[in-house]
């Protein structure tokens, strides 16, 4: 492995795993506030996705970027004034429900609005090229800002690996929604109160405060968090129906693994989960090989080859879910819960 | 003398639960009678397929409901059962395993059950929302194996298999449809017998203890982690035996039986069948069927009427039909039914009017949006509408509205009318405690 792909993939990695904590930070705050896992979280990663490309396809990518989140906000805190919160008193599993019916029929209205095929949604011009370069020659490691050196045609032994711009872009704008976020929780007047209500909503309420409109804004910001990301996600992957199931299993993985209702869990959770993917995609290995490697022979013939011979970057989309499943035997709590059961 | 006989016999036959036996009976006798009533081989096809999923929302229900647990993955244990009854069909047919055909979905059953040992102690070491998320990574994890592995799991084609086979027991060959069916209508009735008595055992009321109050459960020093994981064995089984007879009656198992949509729509139906009571899941199965099969025929827009009708119950009546049944089955035998009758006459006319409208709007948007090349005109219920007129758009809104402000005002009326019958309903109840 050299040096070269080692760095690009550990910034992928990293990038993936932001974007992913943007969607479990939204995720959490909702469970922790009100203990509901809102199944429809993904869901709104997608619509959020699916806006910012109609008003991208309007005024341009950076007012769909600015416009899509408040939009979805709305969305999700009309949803939960109005569909949720009549379901409270039923308890836990008709909210979960509710949240379930509601994935089904934005999935369906979303391949109605937008019909069913891959949009093409890009990143804004100046953000399309490579943000830096890095140059592997046989005798040193070089940096380059933008496209590509001469050095890459001109010497032969030469590995040169780009940088997108907009992936440093998505980096910088989940690095910054967090700070905001954190300070939002922290020194604020309404973080507080969203703090306390998390542990203490009696309290509260008894305070003066109005606690179901703290979970209306909740549920609502987180959302918009969502939607966030998925103006990110959008452009940096595909904007297609599926998008919303194929984050929103990751998602709950990251959160069980990071611990249930722990923010700085879901955080360490989903950047192992972004690396150890983009490592593994990018690994042409098999269990067989490292066997090999340690002197134990697996051929053809040993037991269960076909399990052994499978290669690394075909395991890669189930790793979140193994360590799921690791995780729950070894510490049920989770890396960071404080809680069991 | 005589008198003393009487209450003698009456003693002896008290605890024949006459009215438990005649539900059972009647359960039977649908079953053996369907498929004489309804003759067609689509007719066939689907009371086959019905049977199945009586199995499997059962099963799901003994989770959801009997449990609390909220299973997003639980075609996993199905899908498993069909691939293993599917290759041991196979292997039955190459003469490797000597293995009757009508025994092949206990072999189902087994590795159902096998799975849910296996993946029920990962799974079930949490309850409530945490199991309803493990349960999805599982299923995905699961579903994504059944990609990754296509010696066994047969890849995108899935394997294949022939259930007519061996020496004709007693002429039965399985070749002809109908004797599939009776298979399966027998499977469906020792299941859901057997799952009727699993409520019953100690273990299926710890389950319910379990659902209701975990913590005082555990002072009683019982482990609830071991309740749950029981009860999800017994679940697995079941889903088992219901994967193993949809291997016999398709032959063929694809990967996507073991995915999050065939666990989605379990998940649904059983819902909306009721999962509070035994028999809502029976309800949600045959739902299950008529809408994969007939409605999905009869309009492309199928998967959003399914998701609105769930949320509306999850929101209005999350008891489900069954519940629903239940409450006018309680009003009826006070007597109260008749007076409630008009309104609920009114409630139907007008809902039946805000759905005309919404549906013609929604059918139009299909059209527009899926079949653009057959030009703007389309057929709704014999009437030929032009999707992109302002006439018909206009018309479809107008009908929506009125239905709406009509429905409103009748709901407000039933409203009163329900509320007022249920207080006449305690004060009789309290009425006869205060008489005895």
């Amino acid at each position: 492995m050299d040096v070269s792909y080692f760095l690009i993939s550990l910034l992928n990695g990293l990038s993936v795993g932001l974007l992913l904590f943007m969607l479990a930070s939204g995720l959490t705050l909702i469970f922790s506030m009100m203990g509901v896992l809102n199944f429809a979280h993904a869901s709104f990663y997608m619509v959020g996705a699916y806006v910012a490309y109609t008003i991208t396809q309007a005024i341009g990518f950076w007012w769909g970027l600015l416009l899509a989140p408040p939009i979805v906000g709305l969305m999700g805190a009309a949803f939960e004034r109005y569909a949720l919160r009549r379901v409270h008193k039923f308890g836990h599993v008709p909210e979960l429900l509710i949240t379930f019916g509601l994935s089904y029929l934005i999935l369906e209205l979303v391949g109605l609005i937008w019909g069913r095929q891959a949009l093409n949604f890009l990143p804004p011009e100046s953000l399309q090229g490579p943000l830096f370069t890095v140059v592997q020659l046989p005798e040193a490691l070089q940096f380059a800002w933008g496209s590509p050196p001469e050095v890459c045609k001109t010497v032969a032994g030469a590995i040169c690996t780009q940088f997108p711009s907009f992936r440093a872009f998505g980096m910088g704008v989940a690095v910054l929604m967090l700070v905001s976020v954190w300070l939002l929780l922290t020194r604020t007047r309404i973080g507080l109160v969203i703090q306390a209500a998390l542990t203490h909503p009696d309290a509260v309420e008894a305070l003066g405060h109005n606690v179901p409109r703290v979970l209306m804004l909740v549920f609502g910001g987180g959302t918009a968090l969502a939607a966030l990301a998925g103006v990110i996600g959008g452009a940096l992957r595909v904007t297609e129906p599926s998008m919303a199931l194929a984050v929103g299993a990751v998602v709950f993985a990251v959160i069980v693994i990071g611990g249930m209702g722990s923010l700085a869990g879901a955080f360490v959770a989903s950047l192992a989960l972004g690396v150890i993917d983009s490592f593994a995609v990018g690994s042409d290995s098999s269990l067989a090989d490292i066997f090999k490697a340690v002197g134990l022979g697996i051929t053809p013939d040993t037991f269960g080859y076909v399990v052994w011979s499978v290669k690394m970057s075909q395991v890669a989309a189930i790793l979140p879910y193994l360590l799921l499943v690791l995780i729950l035997i070894f510490r049920p709590k989770g890396l960071f819960g404080t809680r069991e059961g | 003398m005589t008198a003393l006989q009487q209450t003698g016999w009456a003693d002896r036959f008290r605890h024949i639960n006459t009215g438990r036996w005649m539900v059972w009976g009647g359960y039977a006798l649908v079953m053996i009678a369907a498929p004489l009533l309804w003759k067609s081989s689509l007719s066939l096809t689907m009371l086959t397929q019905m049977g199945i999923s009586i199995i499997a929302c059962l099963a799901f229900n003994m989770l959801l409901g009997q449990g609390g647990m909220l299973s997003f993955g639980h075609a996993v244990y199905s899908g498993l059962g069909s691939f293993f009854a599917i290759h041991a069909l196979n292997m039955a047919s190459k003469g490797q395993i000597t293995l009757p055909v009508s025994l092949v979905p206990l072999v189902a059953g087994g590795f159902g059950a096998l799975f849910a040992v296996l993946l029920g102690f990962v799974t079930t070491k949490k309850a409530g929302t945490p199991f309803a998320m493990i349960t999805l990574g599982v299923g995905e994890l699961v579903a994504a194996m059944a990609l990754m592995f296509p010696g066994f799991f047969g890849g995108e084609g899935g394997i294949t298999g022939n259930r007519v086979q061996g020496q004709p027991f007693l002429g039965i060959t399985y070749g002809p449809q109908i004797q599939l069916y009776y298979l399966i209508a027998i499977y469906t009735f020792i299941c859901t017998a057997l799952m009727f008595a699993f409520t019953r055992t100690p273990l299926g009321r710890m389950l319910n203890a379990v659902r209701d109050n975990p913590e005082r459960v555990e002072f009683i020093g019982y482990n609830t982690q071991f309740v749950r994981y029981f009860a999800f064995i017994a679940s697995g089984f079941f889903m088992g035996i219901a994967g193993g007879l949809a291997a016999l009656n398709f032959e063929i198992v694809t990967a996507e039986v073991v995915g999050a949509t065939r666990s989605g729509a379990y998940l649904l139906f059983t819902f909306l069948g009721g999962a509070v009571f035994f028999f809502g899941p029976i309800i949600g199965a045959v739902l299950l069927v008529l809408a994969l099969v007939l409605l999905s025929e009869l309009t492309q827009a199928w998967l959003l009427y399914l998701g609105l009708v769930f949320t509306f119950m999850v929101m209005f009546a999350p008891g489900g039909i069954s519940s629903l049944i239940m409450m006018n089955l309680r009003v009826a035998s006070f007597g109260k039914l008749r007076p409630l009758i008009g309104s609920y006459l009114a409630l139907a006319g007008t809902a039946a009017t805000v759905l005309l409208g919404a549906a013609v709007m929604i059918e139009m948007v299909y059209h527009l949006q899926l079949n653009e090349a057959l030009g703007p005109v389309m057929k709704f219920m014999g009437a030929s509408l032009n999707a992109k007129g302002f006439d018909t758009w206009f018309g479809a809104c107008f009908v929506m509205l009125v239905g709406l402000v009509m429905f409103e005002m009748a709901r407000r009326q039933f409203v009163k009318e329900w509320g007022r019958t249920q207080e006449e309903i305690e004060r009789l109840i309290k009425q006869r405690e205060a008489a005895t």
